[in-house]
């Protein structure tokens, strides 16, 4: 490991590593980012949902996107798998099905990111998978 | 995700580490281990209801974890998504579970700021402590004088937590005025009071803060060697700091020319063998000095005449603990939390007849009431509360009357005891406050160096006194002995440890006298606690005379024909209390 020689070099350090620990001090305050819930129960996970996790996890943090990225249980769509809960901060949580990785990009790039809506969301009057 | 498990010593000891390496195994069957962290941490506090398992980013907190229950945690929670509800917490008074620990009373009224990051970060991992403002504290004070340094400890208001409650600041400037070759920041981890384990759960949880805020001292006050007076017993805190000043060397945080500031510091370790007296400061450096572990008389004091007769700044772990943070959010903002003249917060190991026992921080000005049955969930299995004894051997008993005081330095030496170094213990009514203060003296009298007359000759008449009187053999004039006995040695012992040590006689002969009354006047304990005072006594109205309890009687001493009532000697009885078990009609009590 290379010495940190200034506070400068501190600085830097600290910011890289915080990404790797975003999650632990983002739980002390949930609300505040964008939470993606990933329905991870067998249907989900047959029809790709680990690859969408994946996807979000990644292309969040290469985007710039403050996240927590989890999976949760059977969401009851298992007809619509893999469905995906997306939670902006202030804002109700949508659900959406049939996502694969092309659709998660959407996601990102149209809803999180501009607050447009995309195809795909399951109308529902549900309350939110805790 | 991130799993965290709790690596202090308490959880240690129910098998933590096992149930990590069963979570990592679990995670790797599912093929998870890339995408879940497992990270072992400090002390959450809650070690009574230990081993802790908290999974983020839901913040479900998972107690008496078992290591066999690691897959059930991986397959369900992890890759399901769904709670284990068995492991989570049940709150004893709505009986509902809670998972997420901020809702649960024990941690609500907490404010966490020495422990800020015990329980969260992995303490063998510089990098963690570094992602969360690690030694930018540091980097901050180069860009500032010293004295400007001193000038915002001083502002903050912070005050020692090893006892004495001297403020920091202040301590921190005598040390930087005198001039000299060399100059040393000690810090005092020898956490000697029976009971505490605060200095220990910060060492091992967040090692590094310790560090930093010596590296900061050193800086104010032209110090370039630190030393951390540890008790050998404490082998998981040596440890981590063992790692944590490897890498801290590693990354150029210690050594030469720390962040290119031209100002170089080191630490290094000194293991003490466990004597209480050795926490007191100037004792402390004799042993370190490898001289016997003696007070000697103050002045001159450290900040003068320290380690190697050089000016020494000696500090509480916790104090230390406390420094980065104050440079990092500001002196207003640490002095915005406390009460007028104790400021911020103080740990406390919570122990005793109470339902959450562990390690608690809360701002000064909580109350005793707060601390005792919001945090600490009440007294044990329903009984009454008594007492709460604060500051260890040095410290009081506080009563019922006393439980809304706010806790500050103050306060507490207002109403006859102290803070102390922060142990609590709660007693309830099965607890006799003679054999208490008994307890204490046995201890002080184990622990006096010895070298001054009062406190080694005193402290054993004191402990031989309440002896006689928990014995049923004290008088009247007896209480009037201890209470005059008490003052001579407060005034006479050259340091602390006599000079509190009758605090615990005093302190109970002042709140309990009744108590003490019972056993001189009606040779009775009225908790029940002092064998001498007992006596086990057939009710005739219920015994059978089915001879059980006689024939069980281990010194013969229950007479009695078959079919009538049974008769206990009661010169004789030895108080096994093996009778009454036996009997199966309840017709033994103790009286
Ligand atoms: C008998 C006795 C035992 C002590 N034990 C400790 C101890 O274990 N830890 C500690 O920090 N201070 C202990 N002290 C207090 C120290 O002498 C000293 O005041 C303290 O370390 C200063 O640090 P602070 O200003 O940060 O509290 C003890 C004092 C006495 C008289
Ligand atoms: S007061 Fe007790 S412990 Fe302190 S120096 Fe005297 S004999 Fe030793
Ligand atoms: S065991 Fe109980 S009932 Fe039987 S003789 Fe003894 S006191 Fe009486
Ligand atoms: S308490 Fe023990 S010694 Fe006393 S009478 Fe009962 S059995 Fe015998
Ligand atoms: S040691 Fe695990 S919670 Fe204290």
């Amino acid at each position: 490991m290379a010495k940190v020689k200034s506070l400068a070099d501190l600085k830097r350090m600290k910011e890289d590593l915080q990404s790797k620990m975003d999650l632990r001090e983002k739980s002390n305050a949930p609300d505040s980012i964008l939470q993606v819930k990933v329905g991870m129960a067998t249907c989900g996970i047959a029809s790709g949902a680990k690859e969408v996790m994946n996807f979000f996890i990644e292309e969040s943090a290469k985007r710039g996107i403050a996240a927590v990225v989890t999976q949760t249980g059977c969401m009851g769509y298992c007809y619509a798998e893999p469905t995906i809960e997306v939670k902006m901060p202030g804002k109700d949580p949508i659900v959406f099905g049939d996502v694969d990785v092309k659709k998660a990009d959407e996601i990102i790039e149209k809803y999180v990111k501009h607050g447009e809506l995309v195809d795909g969301i399951i109308p529902v009057n549900y309350n939110t998978i805790d | 995700m991130h799993i965290l498990i709790c690596g202090g010593t308490g959880c240690r000891a129910s098998k933590s580490e096992l149930i990590q390496t069963n979570l990592e195994d679990a995670l790797k069957a599912k093929g998870l281990e890339d995408e879940v962290q497992v990270v072992t941490t400090g002390c959450f506090g809650f070690c009574e209801k230990g081993p802790i398992v908290k999974i983020l980013p839901d913040n479900t907190f998972y107690i008496e974890v078992k290591p066999e229950d690691a897959t059930e945690i991986v397959e369900e929670h992890i890759v399901k998504g769904r709670q284990v509800m068995r492991l989570l917490y049940t709150d004893p008074d709505k009986k509902e579970t809670v998972s997420d620990a901020k809702n649960m009373g024990f941690y609500k009224k907490q404010i966490r700021i020495a422990l800020r990051n015990c329980g969260f970060i992995n303490p063998e991992n510089i990098e963690e402590y570094i992602s969360r403002d690690g030694y930018g504290a540091l980097g901050k004070c180069f860009e500032m004088t010293p004295q400007d340094v001193i000038d915002i400890i001083k502002k903050s208001g912070l005050r020692g937590r090893g006892g004495g409650g001297f403020p920091t600041g202040l301590k921190w400037e005598f040390a930087s005025k005198n001039e000299a070759d060399q100059k040393y920041v000690v810090c005092n981890a020898d956490e000697g009071d029976p009971g505490a384990f605060m200095d220990r759960s910060i060492l091992e949880g967040d090692p590094h803060s310790v560090l930093e805020a010596m590296a900061i001292c050193g800086y104010t006050m032209g110090a370039d060697k630190g030393v951390i007076y540890i008790r050998a017993e404490y082998p998981l805190a040596i440890e981590r700091l063992k790692v944590a000043i490897g890498q801290a060397r590693e990354y150029g945080l210690l050594g030469k020319d720390i962040l290119g500031s031209g100002f170089n510091f080191d630490v290094e370790m000194r293991y003490g063998a466990g004597a209480f007296v050795c926490g007191e400061e100037t004792a402390l450096i004799h042993s370190m000095e490898g001289l016997r572990g003696e007070p000697t008389v103050k002045p001159p004091f450290p900040a003068e005449s320290g380690y190697n007769g050089k000016p020494t700044n000696v500090n509480n772990v916790e104090t230390f603990a406390n420094v980065p943070v104050i440079i990092n959010k500001g002196a207003d903002w640490f002095s915005a939390i406390g009460t007028d003249k104790s400021k911020g917060t103080k740990v406390f190991a919570l122990a005793g007849k109470i339902n959450n026992v562990g390690l608690i921080e809360v701002p000064m000005g909580t109350t005793l009431r707060e601390v005792i049955y919001e945090i600490g969930g009440g007294i044990k299995d329903g009984k009454k509360f008594k007492a709460v004894q604060t500051g260890g051997p040095s410290g009081g008993c506080l009563t019922e009357r006393h439980l809304d005081t706010p806790i500050d330095f103050d306060n507490l030496l207002a109403v006859g005891s102290m803070m102390g170094s922060g142990g609590m213990i709660v007693m309830d009514e099965d607890d006799c406050m003679v054999s208490m203060a008994k307890f204490y003296l046995d201890f002080t009298v184990e622990e006096s160096c010895g070298k001054c007359t009062p406190c080694r000759v005193g402290n054993k008449r004191l402990y031989e006194l309440l002896d006689k009187i928990t014995e049923g053999k004290g008088t009247r004039e007896d209480i009037d002995l201890l209470r005059n006995l008490s003052a001579v040695i407060k005034d006479t012992s050259l340091c602390g440890l006599g000079q509190t040590s009758p605090n615990p006689v005093l302190s109970t002969i002042e709140n309990f006298y009744d108590e003490y009354m019972a056993h001189v006047d009606d040779h009775k304990c009225v908790a029940g606690q002092c064998k001498a005072l007992m006596q086990y006594v057939v009710d005739p109205e219920l015994c059978v005379g089915c001879t059980l309890c006689a024939r069980n009687c281990p010194v013969d001493c229950i007479t009695g024909e078959r079919k009538e009532a049974h008769v206990i000697d009661v010169e004789k009885c030895i108080k096994c209390g093996a009778c009454m078990d036996k009997c199966k009609f309840n017709a033994i009590s103790i009286q």
